[in-house]
């Protein structure tokens, strides 16, 4: 799995909430059978237009939002769908983190899994950084934010700085990359007794 | 010193935690483990990258569903990248030994619809499945919920899952259900009340008079929805309905008075304490419809569509001026004066027999109105078999309905079953979402003898008022 220490990036405010994963990846691109190549079909609906051309009005597709990793969006982020296709597709078109004030269950536990960081901030913090971003959009410019996982802290240039909270767990696989199913299988001894206690026949591989 | 109170919840947890790492989260042991063609073959394909088998296939089960055609089963597939993935999930159950229920299979159907039709489903049970809807099987008293695809990977190989213990919420319904209201109308309504994250990071379990006196499969249908309001899973406590249903399924356990007598102490001890708890009154509850793009956008048949105007909140102001742009809506427009391109009676959320035996029930001797365009998909080829000794097949065709096989269908829209763009469509799904059964597609969320009726007349109507014929 792709580690996460520290990154600085361009932020992408989107201004919605409830953004489901039927918008960041619609039902047309789950056919694939692969991980990767999802990122061309990120919120694909919104970012293009019937004919094919990119929707000028779409806020990824505006200058501020040009090369952007760091997602910042509204409430329930991510609901609706279990599809892993939605953080492959984020983590594919180069999305390292997402910032709201709340997060779907499963499309939170789906960012772990692919070296995205999935940050929850305060209703006002989250008000705030909206306000930065719109403020350097305004001024021709682009909203930097630099997100460290060692620290938990989510900062800027000019004196936001916020601590998140993440379990630990969660965020020392990230730190380093772990391989998850590989740490659960050190305790194939203790998943074995379960089994004979719960009257289950032997595994014989 | 006597143990205490746990909810139904806390005993299934409790029973499942292999072990607890220290500084580690949990591991939870999965009982069964069900899997289709769309959020799998990535999952294979890591255990074959890095040599890894499943450690259980007796405990995994297999069938293809989101992607499927539901026109006639004996041609070839057209889409050739829909046919690879189910190739794909072919190739994968063989060589790792899973059981599947293929398209040729009498048992094929929506996953959700064929683990408790076949006893797969059990009280007590951890059930995951790489789909959202996955808490449909909590109706039967099990912990059942949707996962990534990475934990899929996780769970073939280890047939355990990491996880935090969710908080438990108690939903109370109280009083019994009016007369012409479904359990349909009842999660709506339920949703609607606790938004579309009232329920994250929470396991519900929906209790009170009005859930006790459903049958299994609206309990199914309750507890489907869970997820609408953000909830990790929803649950039922077993009782003599669910012991009733399962009795002599395929997969129920052999010596079923043990298994009764065991799934008898799972219910939530007198005095167990909930993280939170909500109550409401069935008798508060009217037919339901969504207005906009997310299921927490409902209101009652006897309502209008709200000005946007009128939520305190920015977020709700701006989701709902989105909301009816898309969905070609204006504030105040009556509920019962929106007319209808199309109807669609499917999906896990209701396309089991007494899904379709409502609907049937509502149309018999009635004709679907000239401007509307139907169709039922059975949940299940056993629905389908049941459906058609029944009769019901007939009255559904007779009223003008397409008759389908078996699939997730236009709930979401993979196969070739989709809106066209601005179509507007009354479904018995579980998802208003923008473009969900169709880009530009136009979604109201309703009840099987809702949208029936709504086939007939052209537009909502009460089914309340109907006249049976």
């Amino acid at each position: 799995m792709q580690s996460f220490t520290t990154h600085t990036g361009i932020v992408a405010a989107l201004d919605r909430a409830n953004v489901d994963t039927d918008q960041i990846i619609p039902k047309q691109f789950l056919k694939r059978i692969e991980r990767t190549g999802f990122g061309q079909f990120l919120f694909f609906d919104w970012r293009f237009l019937p004919d094919g051309s990119l929707n000028p009005d779409f806020e990824l597709n505006q200058p501020p939002a040009a090369g952007a990793s760091v997602l910042l969006a509204r409430r329930n982020f991510g609901c609706g769908s279990s599809r892993e296709h939605a953080p492959w597709s984020l983590a594919d078109y180069g999305f390292r983190a997402v910032i709201a004030p709340t997060f779907a269950d499963i499309f939170f536990n789906n960012c772990f899994q692919n070296g995205i960081v999935p940050i929850r901030l305060d209703e006002a913090d989250v008000d705030e950084l909206f306000k930065r971003a719109r403020a350097a959009a305004a001024n021709g410019g682009q909203y930097r934010l630099h997100v460290d996982l060692k620290a938990c802290t989510v900062s800027d240039d000019a004196g936001f700085e916020r601590s998140f909270a993440v379990d630990s767990f969660r965020r020392q696989c990230l730190l380093e990359g772990l391989d998850d199913i590989g740490l659960s299988l050190r305790h194939t001894d203790e998943i074995a007794a379960w089994e004979k206690a719960h009257g289950l026949p032997a595994v014989s591989h | 010193m006597p143990s205490a109170p746990r909810t139904l919840l806390d005993k299934i947890w409790d029973d499942h935690v292999v072990c607890t790492p220290s500084g580690e989260l949990p591991l939870l042991y999965i009982d069964r483990h069900l899997v289709h063609e769309v959020t799998s073959p990535q999952a294979f394909e890591g255990l074959r990258l890095a040599g890894r088998r499943v450690r259980r296939p007796e405990a995994t089960f297999a069938t293809p569903d989101h992607n499927v055609p539901t026109s006639d089963r004996r041609l070839p597939i057209a889409d050739p990248i829909s046919k690879q993935q189910i190739d794909t999930l072919r190739a994968n159950c063989r060589e790792f030994g899973v059981r599947l229920f293929d398209l040729d299979d009498a048992d094929q159907g929506i996953v959700h619809v064929i683990g408790p039709e076949l006893g797969i489903t059990q009280p007590g049970m951890t059930i995951v499945c790489g789909d959202s809807h996955t808490a449909t099987h909590g109706a039967l008293g099990s912990l059942a919920f949707g996962i990534g695809t990475s934990e899929v990977e996780h769970v073939l190989a280890t047939q355990t899952l990491r996880q935090a213990k969710p908080k438990s919420l108690e939903v109370r319904v109280e009083g019994s259900l009016p007369p012409g209201v479904t359990a349909k109308d009842i999660v709506l309504y339920l949703i609607g009340r606790l938004s579309t994250e009232g329920g994250v990071g929470h396991v519900i379990e929906y209790t009170g008079e009005c859930i006790r006196s459903l049958g299994m499969e609206q309990r199914m249908t309750v507890c489907n929805m869970s997820i609408e309001a953000g909830a990790r899973a929803g649950m039922i406590a077993p009782d003599a309905v669910t012991f009733d249903y399962l009795r002599g399924r395929d997969h129920a356990p052999k010596d079923y008075d043990a298994a009764v007598a065991r799934w008898e102490k799972l219910p939530s001890d007198p005095g167990a304490v909930y993280d939170r708890v909500e109550i409401f009154r069935a008798a508060d509850v009217v037919p339901q419809v969504t207005w906009g793009t997310n299921p927490a956008q409902v209101t009652g048949i006897d309502a209008v569509v709200p000005d946007p105007a009128a939520f305190a909140d920015p977020n709700d102001r701006s989701s709902a001026a989105r909301a009816l742009d898309y969905m070609g809506l204006a504030g105040g427009t009556k509920i019962v004066d929106i007319p209808l391109d199309r109807v669609f009676i499917g999906s896990c959320t209701n396309s089991r027999i007494e899904d379709l035996r409502a609907a049937a029930s509502v149309i018999r001797g009635y004709r679907v109105a000239p401007s509307v365009q139907a169709m039922v998909v059975p949940g299940s080829g056993r629905v389908k078999r049941q459906a058609e000794e029944e009769g019901l097949d007939r009255v559904f065709r007779e009223a003008g309905f397409d008759w389908r096989e078996a699939g997730c269908s236009m709930c979401l829209g993979m196969n070739p079953d989709t809106l066209a763009p601005q179509e507007r469509c009354a479904s018995t799904s579980n998802r208003n979402f923008e473009g969900r059964q169709g880009k530009g597609g136009r979604t109201h969320l309703v009840s099987p003898a809702m949208a029936a009726a709504a086939a007939v007349a052209g537009h909502f109507v009460d089914v309340r008022h109907w006249q049976y014929k």
